[in-house]
C-alpha cells in the first residue's frame, strides 16, 4: 500500500470511523484526490446534505430492527435511537460531524437511565436525548442534535446550550435549583469537568455557581398529550438576586464578583459565569489536550507545542472548535506515521469501523447493541458525568472478549458476502490472508502473529478455492483480524 | 456446535498449554497465598452515611433535615457507640441487623481522610489508590497483587463490573473483569476443528506483548488474561446457590462471587459495585418508593443472600466483605429532597472473622466553629478514622500482607474489627 493510501486510511479512521472499500475507491476517483482535499471535505461537511436518516431501512445499507408491534421509533425508543446513531456513523457523508458529536457526548456525558427514572416517561426521555424536531409533533430537539449542530462550532455557545439542555437539567438536577435551596450538582461539574478542571476552584465557587444558576429550570409543554415536551424555563422568582463572589476572575478587568441584579435580569449571571469559564486560561489547554488525545495520540506524552498552538487558536478565534480541529488534521503531527495506531478505539468506533470494513449487507446494527454493553459503551448511557474511562480503561479481559465475540458475530453474518468478494481474487491461503489484511487496515502484525494467522488460513487441508473454503476462511480471518489486539488500535 | 459445546470441547485443548484449574489452585496454595476471600463493595456516588446509620437522638439531625430525617420510631436500634450516642440502622436494613445481632457486621463510623475531596472522581481515586497525594497510581489491592510471588494467576482477582477499577489496577497482573459468566466465552464463525484452530491462532496473536509498544502489549495482555481464565470461569456457569438471590445487578453479581468461591476457581479478591448513591435530588428517605429506600433494599437483600449462601456452605469463615463509598453527604438537606457532596461517611465489614459492633464515634451535628466533629463551616462530617487504617487491618490481619509497604506508611492503629 502506498504512503498516501495509508495517510488517507489513517485520516478516515481518526476523523471518521474508517472507510468502506467503496469510500476509498470514491476518494481515489476524485480528480483532486489529495490529503488536503480529503481534509477539506471532512471539515466543510455542511456542503453535503444531512440526509443520512433518509437511507434508514433502504436496501444497500446496514439494517435496523424495530420493536415488534411499533416498528422503528428512533425518537421515542432508546434502543432505536442507539441504532439510528450507529447507522449515521456507518453511512454518513459527514463523518467528522458524527465524530465530534460523539466527542461532545462523552465530554458532556449525560445518561438516559437517570433521566427516564426522574421523569418517568421513556418516550419523552428518549426525545430529550435523540429526537430531531422533524421526527414528530413534539418538535423536540434532543441533546444529540445539539451536539451535531454545534459539533464544530463555538464552545462558549455550546456551554450555554448545554446549561439550558433539558436532559442536562434533569441529569445534574438543575431543574430543582431554586433560590431558597441552591443545587450544586451542575455548577460543580461545569467547572470540574466541562471547563477548567478539578483542583482549580474552591468549594465556595461551587456554592456561588449553584446560586448563579438558580431558576434555570424546566417547564412541561403540551402536558398529557402525545406532544409532551420539556423546555428550558428561566424561573425568575426562583433566582437568587444577591451578588456572587468567585476565586477566579469573572470579567476581563479581573473583577471576581457577579453583581446583585434583578430577578428579571438574573439569567445574565449564568451567561457571565459561562463566559468567564470559556475565557479561563485553563479551559483552552484542557480542551486542546482532550482533542489532541482524541485525534492524534493518547499513548505517548502530548506534543506541548501543538497543545499551546491549539489553545492559542481557541482563544484567538473566540472559542471556536472548527479551527482547532483544522489545525489538528493539517498538522505534521497528525500525519506522522509514528502517530498511526496510537489511539485505543472506543467500542462504538470499533463496531462501526469493523462493520464498514467487513461488510453490512444483511446485518442489523441492533445485533451490536448488547455486545456494546459488554464492551463497556452504551450510547446515551455513559457511566457518570465524567464520561467513559478512555484509553486503557476500555480494555479488560471481559471487554476484550466482547470485542472478539462481536468480531465473530459479524464475520459469521458476512461469510457469504465475503465469499463473493473473495471468489476469483484469491488462489491460496496466503493470498486470502493478504486480501483480508488489505481490506481491514490493521497495523502491520508481528512476524509471529502473521504466522499464526497464516497457519489458521492453511488449517483444514490444501487450498481448493471451493465455496465452502472461501466462506470459512474469509470469515475466520475476518474474525481473527478484527478480534485481534492490533485491530483495537486506530 | 453451540457456544457451550465449544467451551467444553475447548477445555481439553486448553489444558495442553495451560495449567488445569486444580493445579493452579495448588500453585496458589504452595505459594502460601491466603485462601481467605475479600469482597470489596463500592457504593458509587457518595453514600449518605447519616441515612444508613442514624443518630436518632440528635436533635440537630432532625432540625437540619426537615424532610429527610428518619423518625426515631422507625430506625432499627442497634445500641450506642463508645461515645454514648444511640444509633439505629436504616429501616430497610432489617437483615443487616440480623447479621449485626449475630456479631458478624462491623460498622466503622466517620471514615475518611484529611481535606476530603468532594469530587466523585478524585474521591474515588483516593479511596482506590489509598494515596491522597497522587491518587492516579495503582490501586491498594493492585499493590497487594504486585507483591505476591510471580507469576500471579490473573484470576487471583475478579472485577464483577465491566472495567477494572483502580483499586485492582496492578503493575504486574491484568485483573479480569467478568460481569457475566455466560458471555465470558470464546465464539468463532466456524465449528469443529476450525474453531479450535481459530482459538489457538488468537491465543498466539495475543501472546505478542512487545516492550517497545506498551499500548499493544497492554491490549494483548487483556486478551491473554481472557484465554487464561475463560475455561475456569465457565465452571461458575451452572453454580446452584443455596438461597435465592435478588434478581438485580447487585444480587446477581454476589451470586457469581459466591459461585466462584464455592467452585474454587482460584480467585480470592473480588470487586462488587452498586450505584445510585449520588442522591442530590429525590433521596426521599421517608417516601415508600424514594430512591434511598430502593438503595437500602437492594443492599440489604443482596448482602443477606450472600451471607446465608456462604454460611450454608461453611464458606463464611473465609470471607470478608468490606464496603466503602467515595464520600459522605452534606448534613443539611437541599431543596430537592436530596443532599449534596460532603466529607466523611461510614464503612461496613461483614464476615465470619469480623468482630461485629459499632466502631468510632458519631459526629455531633450542632453548627458551631467549636464543634471538632464537623468541618466546612459545620456543613460536613469530619473524619475520625483514616480509611487507610481500615485497609491496613485487612491487609495485615486478613490477607497476610504488609500494610506499611502497600500503604506507604504505618496505619496499624486502626479499629480492631478483624
Amino acid at each position: 500500500m502506498s504512503r498516501r493510501e495509508q495517510e488517507i486510511e489513517h485520516l478516515f479512521r481518526r476523523a471518521g470511523f474508517g472507510a468502506s472499500q467503496e469510500e476509498i475507491d470514491a476518494h481515489n476517483r476524485l480528480s483532486f484526490a489529495s490529503y488536503s482535499g480529503a481534509v477539506a471535505q471532512l471539515l466543510n461537511y455542511t456542503e453535503f446534505p444531512d440526509d443520512v436518516d433518509s437511507f434508514v431501512q433502504r436496501p444497500g445499507y446496514v439494517g435496523v430492527t424495530g420493536r415488534s408491534g411499533s416498528g422503528f421509533q428512533p425518537a421515542t425508543n432508546i434502543l432505536d435511537a442507539r441504532q439510528r446513531w450507529l447507522f449515521r456513523m456507518i453511512h454518513t457523508k459527514r463523518p467528522l460531524q458524527e465524530k465530534m458529536a460523539l466527542f461532545w457526548h462523552n465530554h458532556f456525558a449525560t445518561a438516559y437511565t437517570k433521566v427516564v427514572g426522574e421523569i418517568g416517561d421513556s418516550a419523552i426521555a428518549t426525545r430529550m436525548f435523540a429526537a430531531k424536531p422533524e421526527d414528530d409533533g413534539s418538535r423536540t430537539t434532543g441533546q444529540l442534535e445539539l451536539f451535531r449542530e454545534h459539533a464544530m462550532g463555538n464552545f462558549r455557545d455550546l456551554l450555554v446550550e448545554v446549561a439550558k439542555d433539558p436532559a442536562m437539567l434533569v441529569w445534574l438536577d438543575g431543574r430543582t435549583n431554586i433560590r431558597t435551596r441552591p443545587q450544586e450538582n451542575f455548577a460543580r461539574e461545569l467547572m470540574e469537568l466541562f471547563t477548567i478542571g478539578v483542583g482549580h476552584f474552591e468549594e465556595t465557587d461551587v456554592y456561588a455557581g449553584a446560586r448563579v444558576f438558580t431558576g434555570w429550570n424546566l417547564a412541561l409543554a403540551n402536558r398529557n398529550t402525545a406532544q409532551a415536551r420539556y423546555d428550558f424555563f428561566y424561573n425568575a422568582p426562583q433566582h437568587d438576586t444577591t451578588a456572587k463572589e468567585f476565586s477566579f476572575p469573572i470579567y476581563s478587568d479581573g473583577a471576581r464578583v457577579i453583581p446583585a441584579r434583578s430577578a428579571a435580569d438574573g439569567m445574565q449571571d449564568g451567561i457571565e459565569l459561562i463566559n468567564a469559564l470559556a475565557r479561563h486560561p485553563l479551559t483552552g489547554p484542557r480542551l486542546a489536550l482532550k482533542l489532541y488525545r482524541y485525534f492524534i495520540n493518547e499513548v505517548d506524552p502530548p506534543d506541548e507545542g501543538l497543545i499551546e498552538g491549539l489553545a492559542r487558536v481557541y482563544y484567538a478565534s473566540g472559542f471556536e472548535i472548527g479551527p482547532m480541529v483544522r489545525l489538528i488534521l493539517m498538522s505534521s503531527q497528525f500525519k506522522d506515521p509514528a502517530n498511526y495506531y496510537r489511539r485505543y478505539s472506543w467500542p462504538v468506533e470499533f463496531v462501526v469501523r469493523s462493520i464498514k470494513e467487513v461488510g453490512w449487507q444483511g446485518f442489523s446494527v441492533n445485533t451490536a447493541l448488547t455486545p456494546l454493553v459488554n464492551m463497556g459503551q452504551q450510547l446515551f448511557e455513559p457511566p457518570d458525568v465524567n464520561g467513559w474511562e478512555l484509553a486503557q480503561g476500555w480494555f479488560s479481559s471481559g471487554g476484550m472478549l466482547a470485542r472478539m465475540n462481536f468480531a465473530a458475530t459479524l464475520a459469521t453474518n458476512q461469510r457469504f458476502n465475503l465469499r463473493e468478494q473473495t471468489r476469483g481474487k484469491v488462489d491460496s491461503a496466503e493470498s486470502m490472508l493478504t486480501f483480508m489484511l488489505d481490506r481491514l487496515t490493521p497495523p502491520e502484525f508481528s512476524r509471529d502473529a502473521y504466522n499464526a494467522l497464516l497457519e489458521y488460513a492453511n488449517f483444514g487441508g490444501a487450498w481448493t478455492g471451493s465455496d465452502t473454503q472461501l466462506a470459512a476462511k474469509s470469515s475466520g480471518l475476518a474474525h481473527l483480524i478484527t478480534g485481534s489486539g492490533d485491530y483495537q488500535l486506530v | 456446535m453451540t457456544r457451550r459445546d465449544f467451551v467444553r470441547g475447548g477445555v481439553a485443548a486448553f489444558t495442553v498449554g495451560f495449567a488445569a484449574p486444580a493445579f493452579l489452585t495448588d500453585i496458589a496454595r504452595a505459594q502460601g497465598r491466603s485462601r481467605r476471600n475479600l469482597v470489596v463493595l463500592y457504593l458509587s456516588g457518595g453514600n449518605d452515611g447519616l441515612s444508613t446509620l442514624i443518630p436518632y437522638t440528635d436533635a440537630q439531625y432532625y432540625a437540619r433535615r426537615p424532610t429527610l430525617a428518619i423518625p426515631a420510631a422507625s430506625v432499627l436500634q442497634i445500641g450506642s457507640d463508645s461515645g454514648g450516642t444511640p444509633l439505629g440502622l436504616n429501616p430497610r436494613l432489617t437483615d443487616l441487623r440480623t447479621i449485626f445481632n449475630a456479631g458478624r457486621l462491623a460498622i466503622i463510623q466517620r471514615t475518611g481522610y484529611p481535606n476530603s475531596s468532594r469530587s466523585h472522581f478524585q474521591g474515588t481515586d483516593i479511596w482506590s489508590s489509598a494515596d491522597p497525594s497522587t491518587p492516579q497510581g495503582m490501586g491498594w489491592l493492585g499493590r497487594y497483587l504486585d507483591r505476591l510471588p510471580a507469576p500471579v494467576d490473573p484470576l487471583t482477582a475478579w472485577s464483577t463490573v465491566r472495567e477494572t477499577p483502580r483499586t485492582l489496577l496492578a503493575r504486574t497482573v491484568g485483573v479480569p473483569s467478568i460481569a457475566n459468566v455466560q458471555e465470558y466465552a470464546f465464539a468463532s464463525p466456524n465449528g469443529g476443528a476450525d474453531a479450535l484452530a481459530a482459538r489457538q491462532s488468537a491465543t498466539r496473536i495475543a501472546s505478542h506483548v512487545p516492550v517497545d509498544q506498551p499500548h499493544l502489549a497492554f491490549v494483548n495482555s487483556t486478551a491473554q488474561a481472557a484465554f487464561n481464565t475463560l475455561d475456569r470461569v465457565a465452571q461458575v456457569n451452572n453454580y446452584a446457590p443455596t438461597v435465592a438471590y435478588p434478581n438485580n445487578g447487585f444480587g446477581q453479581a454476589l451470586q457469581m462471587v459466591a459461585g466462584a468461591i464455592a467452585r474454587g476457581v482460584g480467585t480470592n479478591i473480588f470487586w462488587v459495585q452498586t450505584g445510585g448513591y449520588d442522591t442530590h435530588a429525590g433521596q426521599n428517605t421517608n417516601v415508600a418508593n424514594g430512591s434511598y429506600n430502593g438503595l437500602m433494599t437492594t443492599l440489604n437483600g443482596g448482602l443477606f443472600a450472600f451471607y446465608r449462601d456462604l454460611l450454608n456452605q461453611g464458606l463464611l469463615t473465609d470471607t470478608l466483605v468490606l464496603q466503602f463509598s467515595e464520600f459522605g453527604r452534606r448534613i443539611s438537606e437541599n431543596g430537592s429532597s436530596g443532599t449534596d457532596h460532603g466529607a466523611a461517611s461510614l464503612m461496613m465489614a461483614i464476615g465470619g472473622g469480623v468482630r461485629g459492633g459499632i466502631y468510632g464515634t458519631a459526629a455531633n451535628l450542632r453548627i458551631g466553629n467549636d464543634n471538632p466533629t464537623l468541618e466546612n463551616s459545620s456543613q460536613d462530617v469530619r473524619f475520625e478514622t483514616d480509611f487507610r487504617s481500615v485497609y491496613a487491618r485487612v491487609i495485615d490481619n486478613w490477607l497476610g500482607g504488609d500494610s506499611s509497604a502497600i500503604l506507604g506508611g504505618d496505619f496499624r492503629a486502626g479499629p480492631n474489627f478483624i
